[in-house]
């Protein structure tokens, strides 16, 4: 019988904590020890939780971080493009090729489509058919540390998913200035705060009514197709530019432009593209961390 | 003279201006085995959650180790093993990475915790299916898997929430067998039930709990006696029969129950009851001597049956 045998300690019996042992400062005193790694580091034990999840679609994840950006640059950079770049000329295209220009756009969607993917399904079914957030608390989780450690797992997935991605665009000669490769930051930078903001949605659901389907529909695919992704937002009617403007995705994307081939704006705009991400960041993890706190505690 | 690990001063939880849990008080001495014994919704799972440091309480007070949860929840929580009334295993891990992710949310360094858990998976007799996926086991097999894995950071006090409900009478027994060896390892067990049989196996102490209040507390054996005969004969006359039987065999017996199905007759020789009934003319369809049970306490305290 060797339950709770600590590691090496062959001949001692189980339960070394039986409480009887010890005097109840002693107890109390071990209670608070005890609490201090959990404190410290339970964000990063929540994430590494996750990202072992993650393993059981790992094929799935390697397969589509490396198919993705290749099918897609090859499709809308080389086949549209030479479409485009025949007709405007090679630097017809804002001054730039058309891979140039699209390629920023299509790093941040990929971030944003990562980012949309883990902070939908996961987070509801942390609560209700796989409720592993209940478990999590009553260890000495917090529901700040499971909110965090969820954007830890999900910057683990953004981060090399948006770096393959770079890698691509060099090889299809996408990037213009060595500044580009800050693309990568952008872009994850872009992703998350979709993400969080999303969480912060999710996380509230207690019954699946189709949510999941209305947040792609209505959410994801407009910002893709209205942010300045395929063609400038100024080429949008005003009508539907708004869009753009408070789609973190363009905001990502016209930053990715500047640092990939120097695209020109104001200042005062480029300072917009980082702060307003930011933003949103900190009202998705704040507001998630709110509900997953009241959610715990029944 | 050791002190309470755990104690409860009129402690209490609402919910919308419903008291689920309505001031009550108990303390739990180290090693001891405590019981909450209640039916369905008498507050019992409310009570553990704020014991489990997961549920903040509307009033009264709550020491675990010293501590207020409140304040200090992972540190409490650092010091209990939880098993949840429904299971909340991790179903997209397998049978040992479910122990593993949760002992490293204890702190356990990632060496040790993989021997850490090996030996629960024997304590839980699951070393065969360490590589299974959650879901392909069978109910009593997920219920060993909850209480290993509540076991992974070596708790001072045990928490289990209807431990073996929904489980076949042989898993029950697997399970008791396990959590005996846990007590008699000295862990603190907190424990609910609805079952009379598994307070009695188990408990030291326990408190019957009937909406939110907690209606007679004592060691099984002194609560039977307080409260109920050494036996009771149980007597069936058929449905329809029992009510007017009983106004017959009136003063039969200490006391008398009539429930829907028989008539519990409540004394210390049943048979000399029964060996009157007949004499009385009256032959029941079927008639049975018994120890009296937690069951008889509970009706008595509250005129219902515990299992409804
Ligand atoms: N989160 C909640 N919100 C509102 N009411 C609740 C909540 N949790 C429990 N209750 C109510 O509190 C009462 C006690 O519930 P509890 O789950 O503690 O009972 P229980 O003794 O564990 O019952 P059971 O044997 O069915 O598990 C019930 O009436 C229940 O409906
Ligand atoms: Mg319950």
């Amino acid at each position: 019988m060797s339950i709770g045998q600590r590691s090496g300690a062959a001949a001692t019996p189980a339960f070394d904590a039986s409480a009887s042992a010890t005097t109840p400062a002693e107890a109390k005193e071990l209670a608070m020890v005890g609490g201090v790694k959990p404190r410290r580091y339970g964000s990063w034990y929540v994430a590494e939780h996750r990202i072992r999840s993650m393993r059981s679609y790992l094929q799935t994840i390697v397969a589509t971080s490396i198919g993705n950006p290749l099918v897609y640059l090859f499709a809308l950079g080389v086949g549209l493009a030479s479409l485009i770049d025949t007709n405007l000329g090679p630097t017809g295209f804002n001054g730039i090729s058309y891979l140039a220009f699209v390629a920023p756009a299509l790093l941040c969607t990929a971030a944003v489509t990562v980012a949309a993917e883990e902070s939908t399904y996961p987070m509801m079914m942390g609560f209700k058919w796989n409720p592993i957030f209940y478990g999590m608390n009553a260890a000495p989780i917090t529901g700040n540390q499971i909110v965090n450690g969820m954007v830890i797992s999900i910057l683990a997935r953004i981060i090399p998913t948006c770096a393959i991605y770079f890698v691509v665009m060099l090889l299809f000669g996408a990037v213009a200035s060595p500044w580009g490769a800050l693309g990568i930051l952008v872009a994850s930078l872009t992703g998350i705060s979709v993400g969080l903001v999303i969480m912060s949605y999710t996380s509230r659901i207690e019954e699946d009514k189709g949510q999941m389907a209305m947040i792609m529909r209505f959410g994801i695919t407009p910002m893709f197709l209205f942010s300045g992704t395929f063609f400038s937002l100024g080429q949008m009617p005003i009508y539907l530019q708004w869009i753009g403007w408070i789609s973190p995705l363009w905001h990502g994307t016209e930053l990715g432009r500047v640092l990939s081939y120097g695209a020109s704006e104001p200042t005062w705009l480029t300072v917009l593209h980082i702060a307003y991400p930011l933003a949103l960041c900190w009202f998705g993890w704040k507001a998630t961390q709110r509900v997953v706190t009241r959610r715990l505690n029944k | 003279m050791p002190t309470s690990v755990i104690t409860a001063n009129l402690l209490t939880k609402e919910y919308k201006g419903f008291a689920a849990v309505d001031g009550i008080s108990f303390d739990v001495a180290p090693g001891e085995s405590f019981g909450l014994l209640g039916p369905n919704g008498a507050g019992k799972s409310t009570t553990m959650r704020m014991v489990g440091a997961v549920s903040t309480r509307t009033s009264g007070e709550l020491s675990i180790l010293g501590l207020d949860p409140n304040e200090h929840g992972p540190e409490v929580r650092s010091q209990l093993g939880v098993v949840p009334q429904s299971d909340n295993l991790d179903m997209e891990l397998r049978v040992r990475d479910n122990l593993i992710v949760y002992g490293r949310y204890f702190g356990i360094p990632r060496s040790e915790v993989g021997k850490k858990a090996d030996a629960l998976l024997e304590f839980a007799q699951l070393s065969d299916r360490a590589k299974s996926k959650v879901d392909d086991l069978s109910g009593g097999m997920k219920r060993r898997l909850t209480i290993a894995r509540a076991l992974i950071n070596d708790p001072r006090i045990l928490l289990l929430d209807e431990p073996t409900t929904g489980l076949d009478p042989q898993a029950r027994h697997i399970l008791w067998d396990r959590l005996f060896r846990l007590k008699e390892q000295g862990t603190t067990l907190l424990l609910t039930t609805h079952y009379m049989d598994e307070a009695e196996q188990l408990c030291d102490r326990l408190v019957v709990v009937d909406k939110g209040s907690i209606m007679a507390e004592g060691s099984p054996a002194s609560l039977i006696k307080k409260y109920s005969t050494r036996e009771v004969l149980e007597v069936r006359f058929g449905s329809e029969r029992n009510a007017q039987v009983a106004e017959q065999i009136a003063g039969i017996g200490e006391r008398i129950e009539v429930l829907p199905d028989r008539l519990l007759i409540y004394s210390d020789n049943g048979e000399a009851e029964l060996a009157r009934i007949t004499a009385a003319g009256l032959e029941p369809m079927t008639s049975l001597v018994r120890r009296s049970s937690l069951e008889d306490v509970f009706l008595r305290l509250t005129g219902r049956s515990l299992i409804e």
